[in-house]
């Protein structure tokens, strides 16, 4: 449905992306992810034909966005990270303008009108000037606005920015019940968002792609090991002692807890190895307090912290 | 067309929803009814003296065609007036759309940007001409009390002159309120424009150097007179058709390097 080919854009002397190549397939929600400042918003641009690159090319449902633009504008619901809504309209007034200029035809206007109203919940505001909505029901407009001529592809910029947790779910929902219908690309630099919503994640840092895969496959990639987390009460040197000689064991890390004999363990085990059991016997065993113990999973936080700052440090050297 | 239209109509209810609409016809219809009102006064009173001094000194009075001289004044002094009036309808054409973001919707609807020029000039034009309509009221005035009755003719060719160069001065503004993002720096720019214009044409007139007679011939305040006084010269409407021609064109670059400036 989309595909971005080798892209590059250039501001002057500073790139905004690099050689950014990526597919989208049809019904897909990709998420995409990276630091402020990455290059998501300036891909999005190009994407919705706002933005001419400076090099490569992108196609959105098979039409070039440089030589058919007009073709890829129909096609494209797009929410810039501002929704571009005009204070002094009434929500109705707005959504029959944009009806109007994205070439809703007369005879379904209405409908289509209401049932972006109804999907995502202003109706109650029909009537309303925009300037007395909040960021919320603004935002809802905003994607409103994206899909009132149905596209095939939604582009949305961060679109659950400035929003109240609440308000972040319900969106999270609505662009999820969304998927299938429409090809959805989406940018955030919220983690969990992406593990929530997306089928598949790329993550961009310095306006190159960091790695392209599900957030399930991203993660487990990169963990190649399993992390347990305990604390314990006693001498730490007998501790770290015992936990090392079980089988599966690679790795311990310790740190004196504040205030008090305890001190807490980081145990790095072979991928899938539960040794849990083991541990807690050896501990108790060598006349020890066990005080907690559990596992921990690698977040995709880490996944992106480890992908972003690997590309930090091979700039540093 | 339905493109330019869906814009027109929402460029005009922008105009009425804001309070500048309603300052810039009310400020406009006080000074161009105070002047309407002082300059039908002065031709009444230079009348009845001519009439007087005829009396005085026997003989037939004097013909003056004090419809026609009003008119002509009028129509000086309204063109005058819309160059402090226009900047103010034209500064937020789109200056307000990049400040707020739309200008992102505008640029990725499938509507050209010709559509989007259009739509927005022929908005400024209709508020202009609804600004214009109730001076309309005061020749009728002069037409009830005036005889034998006054000529329609000078009116109507001094409204398609208002008109044509109420459209230039739009077309400059428009393209000046493409330049920026901020609406007092849009209308500053333009009023500043504007002044320019009208330091030209009052240079051009002084002399009859060649280059006087060219920037003169070029002036469009210039070609507004024969309009005033009930001539429509081809030569002028030429002038005004490439004046708004050339301020849409250049509107146009600009909202295309826009993209590319980014």
């Amino acid at each position: 449905m989309i595909e971005v080919d080798q892209l590059t854009k250039r501001y002057g002397s500073v790139k905004a992306i690099e050689n950014v190549s990526f597919r989208v397939e049809k019904g897909e929600i990709l998420g995409f992810l990276g630091p402020n400042g990455a290059g998501k918003t300036t891909t999005m641009r190009i994407l919705t034909c706002f933005l001419p690159a400076t090099e490569g090319t992108a196609r959105v449902a098979g039409y070039d966005v440089f030589n058919q633009p007009m073709e890829v504008k129909r096609r494209i619901g797009y929410l810039p990270e501002n929704p571009p809504v005009y204070n002094e309209m009434t929500v109705d007034t707005y959504l029959d303008f944009v009806a109007k200029i994205k070439g809703v035809d007369s005879t379904n206007r209405k409908a289509r009108i209401e049932e972006v109203k109804n999907r995502v919940s202003v109706q109650e505001y029909s009537k309303t000037l925009i300037k007395n909505l909040s960021k919320g029901y603004k935002q809802r407009l905003g994607i409103a606005q994206a899909l009132v001529h149905d596209p095939e592809v939604l582009i949305l910029d961060e679109p659950t920015i400035g929003l109240d947790p609440n308000q972040i779910s319900e969106v999270r929902q609505l662009i999820k019940s969304l998927a299938g219908n429409h090809t959805i690309i989406l940018s955030t630099h919220i983690l969990p968002e992406v593990s929530m919503t997306c089928q598949r994640v790329v993550i961009i840092a310095k306006g190159k792609i960091a790695a392209v895969d599900t957030p399930e496959n991203l993660i487990r990639q990169l963990q190649g090991s399993d992390r347990i987390y305990l604390e314990a009460k006693g001498p730490e040197p007998t501790v770290t002692s015992q936990i090392s000689q079980i089988d599966g064991v690679l790795r311990v890390e310790s740190h004196r807890l504040d205030g008090d004999e305890a001190f807490s363990y980081s145990v790095e085990t072979e991928f899938k190895k539960d040794v849990r059991g083991k541990i807690a016997k050896k501990i108790v065993e060598s006349g020890c307090d066990l005080l907690e113990l559990r596992t921990m999973s690698m977040s995709l936080e880490e996944v992106f912290l480890q992908l972003t700052t690997k590309e930090e440090e091979v700039r540093d050297r | 067309m339905k493109n330019i239209l869906a814009i027109l109509q929402k460029e005009l209810r922008g105009y009425f929803v804001s309070p500048i609409a309603y300052v810039v016809l009310t400020v406009f219809l006080v000074i161009s009814g105070y002047f309407f009102y002082q300059i039908v006064s002065i031709f009444v009173e230079r009348s009845m003296m001519m009439m007087m001094q005829s009396q005085q000194f026997g003989g037939p009075p004097p013909a003056m065609d004090v419809p026609s001289l009003v008119s002509r004044n009028f129509f000086g002094v309204v063109s005058t007036v819309i160059l402090f009036m226009l900047p103010m309808i034209t500064m937020a054409t789109f200056a307000d759309e990049k400040r707020r973001g739309t200008i992102e919707l505008l640029l990725t609807s499938p509507i050209t940007n010709v559509q989007v020029i259009l739509g927005k000039f022929l908005a400024a034009v209709t508020f202009f001409l609804i600004m214009l309509l109730p001076t309309l009221l005061y020749y009728i005035f002069v037409y009830a009390y005036s005889s034998p009755r006054m000529s329609f003719g000078p009116i109507l060719s001094g409204y398609l002159g208002l008109l044509l160069l109420g459209a230039a001065l739009i077309s400059l503004g428009i393209f000046i309120s493409t330049l920026t993002e901020n609406q007092i720096v849009a209308a500053s720019v333009t009023f500043g424009a504007f002044l320019i214009l009208w330091v030209i044409d009052l240079s051009a007139r002084s002399g009859g150097t060649v280059v006087q007679e060219i920037v003169s011939y070029l002036s469009i305040l210039n070609h507004f007179e024969d309009f005033s006084k009930g001539v429509v010269d081809t030569a002028s409407l030429v002038v005004y058709g490439s004046f708004i021609f050339l301020g849409l064109f250049l509107t146009y670059r600009s909202m295309e390097s826009l993209r590319w400036r980014q």
